[in-house]
């Protein structure tokens, strides 16, 4: 596997201009000629379809859900980044690059970060044009808040529907193009695999999810906008369809897979209630702005949260990191939680909480301006939990939530397999080893509108256009083997559903591949991992036929990829012996608890390479290097 | 908690269907509505029966997949809420609890309590957005749009989509959710250009799919999950008005 990460030369805020100009152009009249299958409709997939579709190529956008509208994208709260400087206080595109790849634990590859800081203040200047109603000044102006790990204002944000309004943004810009003929749009409709054609990506088999038929559709390009791989801890913040699948067929079909451990375990979730529970809802970041994190100082305190005099707090992300105080970034903060947890000053009925408290604001503000800023928060608050948080502290704890580990892409955005695009949360480059709050909406539409339109246009003309139809022996043999995997879910017969199973593979990965990892619990998963894959393939039961609506048969293919996946992602976090962001090897901490990098042994992208079933897969690595930002120790001190 | 469900089942569009019975014991007053259907599905499947379909996804209140009329009431009793944020707290032991798909002529029952709403898809295609293609824009504080607008408009702009609008009207119109879009477009200065065209082509398309007329029932604005001010259809009768006289 040759990884060539193809950045340009020159100084950094010059490499993407020059590289823009360098690429090659496909003739208006000529786009038409190229078909681009595109997969997932989020703010990734949904940008970049419409304005591939508005630059003339033919598009066909496939998602599972029941429309374009209803991508996971469309669940971020808190907001988009942009380095507008609106607010006068210092921002610049370098400097939001700077804080990227300082939150990034140096973990990231520095002319892509630079990129999307770059073209940062064009999304909100678009965003703005399609009739995104972002949050305004009495003046008229855009208005911005904080979010974590930075100490400008550079977040842009529409209530607590931000990911909702620059998803409707985008879905308009699609539904115009549908409308115009220009994009052929395929909802309820599942990727279950690539194909390729002498080594270059040219098609997928999906699965009609209403009539069960499976089809071939070809093309000159594939793009996944198919985000990430949260679920695999079972509970999460993602939405409950969201799954491995399209990369992880890919990844198979010789895409690699890079820093498959890098997870973000958000902070402010609500707390678990119950065995019952099928997903975990999150608590934006925003919230930290003005609520104050708090545990009681003495352990197994169970009075009431009003009880509790001010001396007996510990308030204690503004005790360990002053400068940043409760918008410390995710890794930290969530690290910060389970350690007060684990030290037995969790609150709540489970002892796996602690407080996010308003009072202080509410005192200061009144009800009625965090009401404006908040108000809907609190109330999904107040209708999940019970508890008005008015009155009385949230309860908040770490879970999972986005995946900075994804498909590997070079600077085109391109994977090991020419012709196979990645974008959005589903690739790997832009986050690092940790995310910024904010930043996956930025990533999303800057890699839909402003980048794949361009890089993709340099692989079309970069190539002598090869007909291909679905007729090719190739699309035959994969759709078989498509076929014959259904056909084995099914005839299987045994005693436990899918979900089960996706429990059961969940919990494991959040005992040992979760918030803090050892070199023991990474081999205990790695041992567990292959045994419930193979008893999830002797007794899995799926009720119903292949031929038909099945939501136990599509969980049960996506289970099925996540068995295979885990292992994976076990293997990464189990090799990258160092801490670095949200990936905590216990044996690498300082004494108070910080995060210690070995960037003389890991300061690369680990990329996997799929060598077959049963079979180690093999490790590659991209060196990353830092010539802007000088590698240092992250301090939010 | 012990519950009886009664629940629509169909399998195909073309079979007719009819309601189903089903106790759950050990419900947890914490379990959303989903988790109920959940625990249900996870039963029936061990018994190799045929679990109940039902469209879900974010279960947060957002993406507007579920669709679920619950004791004759779109997205159940609780108000400004979708099905998956309702919480089994609203129910007492021994209650029964009827659930139905969102039945409206332009949206065909798939299976079970999945229905088809692409219809609403095609509203939006037909004129639901700002012709701007990407590149180009000016920059996003060119214009300034006053708080109050943008407000409004943002008001409008949180629909999202779900259908309950349409599922809770006796003439199953889709007024509200149409009268959103113009709605959230219209009070902002971006949206002028076309409005009249977004205007006559967004109620045109509503009509050829077979959503009924607005009689002011107001049903609609009362189970919309994100409270959707009923005025807007006041203020798309207005716009549409002035289209007819303009002849646009």
């Amino acid at each position: 596997m040759q990884l060539d990460s193809k950045v340009p030369d020159g100084p950094i805020a010059e490499k993407w201009d020059k590289h823009r100009f360098e690429m090659k152009l496909v003739n208006p009249s000529n786009k038409r000629k190229f078909k681009v299958l595109m997969v997932g409709s989020g703010l990734a997939g949904g940008s970049a379809a419409a304005t591939l579709a508005e630059l003339g190529y033919d598009v066909d956008c496939f998602c599972f859900q029941d429309s374009p509208r209803r991508a996971h994208s469309i669940a971020a709260q808190g907001g988009i980044n942009a380095a507008k400087n609106y607010q006068n206080d210092g921002d610049s595109a370098y400097r939001l690059f700077y804080d990227t790849v300082k939150g990034g634990d140096f973990r990231s590859r520095e002319a892509n970060v630079y990129r999307l800081a770059q073209v940062s203040s064009q999304i909100i200047d678009q965003c703005v044009a399609q009739g995104v109603p972002f949050a305004r000044e009495y003046g008229g102006q855009l208005a911005n808040r904080s979010f974590g790990g930075a100490q400008v204002s550079r977040t842009f944000y529409a209530r607590g529907q931000t990911g909702q309004q620059l998803l409707l943004g985008c879905y308009a810009s699609l539904s115009r193009q549908i409308g115009l003929g220009n994009v052929n749009m395929h909802p309820r409709t599942e990727m279950l695999d690539l194909v390729l054609v002498d080594g270059q990506a040219r098609g997928i088999i999906t699965r009609d999810l209403v009539s069960g038929k499976i089809e071939s559709w070809a093309g000159d390009a594939v793009v996944l906008g198919t985000g990430g791989y949260s679920t695999v801890f079972y509970l999460s913040t993602n939405a409950k369809g969201c799954n491995v699948t399209a990369a992880w067929r890919a990844h198979k079909r010789g895409a690699g897979f890079a820093n498959p451990c890098y997870t973000q375990i958000h902070p402010t979730c609500i707390p678990v209630s119950g065995d019952h529970q099928s997903k975990l809802t999150l608590m934006s970041e925003s919230l930290r702005n003005d609520g104050r994190v708090w545990v009681p100082k003495k352990e197994g305190d169970t009075r009431a949260p009003g009880q509790i005099p001010e001396h007996e707090r510990d308030y204690y992300l503004e005790r360990k990191y002053p400068s940043f105080g409760n918008l410390a970034p995710r890794d930290i903060s969530s690290r910060s939680a389970k350690e007060a947890c684990d030290a037995g000053r969790g609150v709540g009925a489970t002892g796996f909480g602690v407080y996010l408290d308003f009072r202080d604001a509410i005192g200061r503000l009144g009800a009625d301006a965090i009401s404006e800023r908040y108000g809907n928060l609190f109330e999904m608050y107040q209708r999940i939990t019970d508890d008005d948080p008015y009155q009385t502290p949230m309860r908040i704890y770490p879970a999972p939530h986005y995946s900075m580990g994804g498909l590997w892409v070079d600077y085109n955005l391109q994977s090991t397999i020419p012709g196979l695009h990645v974008i959005g949360e589903a690739n790997f480059s832009d986050h690092g080893a940790n995310r910024l709050g904010a930043s996956a909406l930025m990533q999303g539409l800057a890699d839909g509108y402003f980048v794949l339109p361009y890089t993709i246009g340099h692989y079309f003309a970069s190539q002598k256009p090869q007909p291909v139809d679905t007729d090719h022996a190739e699309f035959k043999r994969v759709r078989e083997e498509v076929d014959q995997r259904i056909k084995r879910l099914i005839s299987v017969g045994g005693k436990r559903t899918p979900d089960s199973f996706h429990r059961e593979l969940g919990r494991l990965m959040w005992n040992d591949v979760g918030m803090a990892r050892s070199k023991q619990s990474c081999e205990h998963a790695l041992e567990r991992i292959p045994e419930i894959r193979e008893q999830f393939w002797r007794d899995v039961k799926v009720v119903g036929g292949a031929g038909e609506m099945n939501a136990a048969l599509e969980q049960a293919g996506r289970v099925a990829d996540f068995l295979e996946f885990a292992e994976t992602m076990a293997r990464d976090a189990l090799e990258r012996d160092e801490s670095c962001g949200g990936h905590f090897r216990v044996e690498h901490q300082t004494e108070d608890g910080e995060a210690v990098r070995n960037d003389e042994r890991f300061c690369h992208a680990t990329v996997w390479e799929w060598k077959g079933e049963d079979q180690t897969p093999a490790q590659h690595r991209e060196a990353l290097e830092f010539e802007n930002v000088a590698l240092a120790t992250r301090s939010y001190k | 908690m012990k519950l009886t469900l009664k629940i629509w089942r169909q399998k195909s569009p073309a079979d007719s269907g009819a309601m189903e019975t089903h106790v759950v014991d050990d419900v947890s007053t914490d379990m959303s509505f989903l988790e109920l259907l959940d625990v249900l599905n996870e039963r029936l499947q061990l018994e190799g029966k045929d679990p109940v379909a039902f469209d879900h996804d974010c279960r947060e209140g957002i993406c507007g997949m579920c669709s679920l009329v619950i004791n004759g009431k779109a997205h159940g009793p609780w108000d400004a809420t979708t099905a998956c944020q309702l919480h089994m707290r609203a129910f007492k032991d021994g209650d029964e609890i009827l659930i139905e798909p969102f039945r409206a002529g332009a949206f065909g029952v798939i299976k079970d309590l999945v229905v088809d709403r692409s219809a609403l898809d095609r509203v939006i295609q037909s004129g639901g957005f700002v012709s701007v293609n990407t590149g180009g824009a000016p920059d996003a504080n060119a214009v300034p749009i006053g708080k109050h607008e943008a407000d409004r408009a943002m008001d409008a702009a949180a629909c999202i989509g779900c259908g309950a609008c349409v599922a809770a009207c006796p003439n199953a119109s889709a007024m509200l959710f149409v009268s959103a879009k113009i709605g959230h477009l219209g009070h902002l200065p971006q949206g002028q250009p076309e409005r009249d065209r977004r205007v006559s082509a967004m109620v045109e398309s509503m009509d050829n799919e077979g959503f009924g007329s607005c009689r002011n029932y107001q049903e609609c604005s009362a189970v919309c999950p994100k409270e959707i001010p009923i005025d807007l259809i006041g203020e798309l009768n207005r716009d549409w008005r002035r289209c007819l006289v303009k002849g646009a």
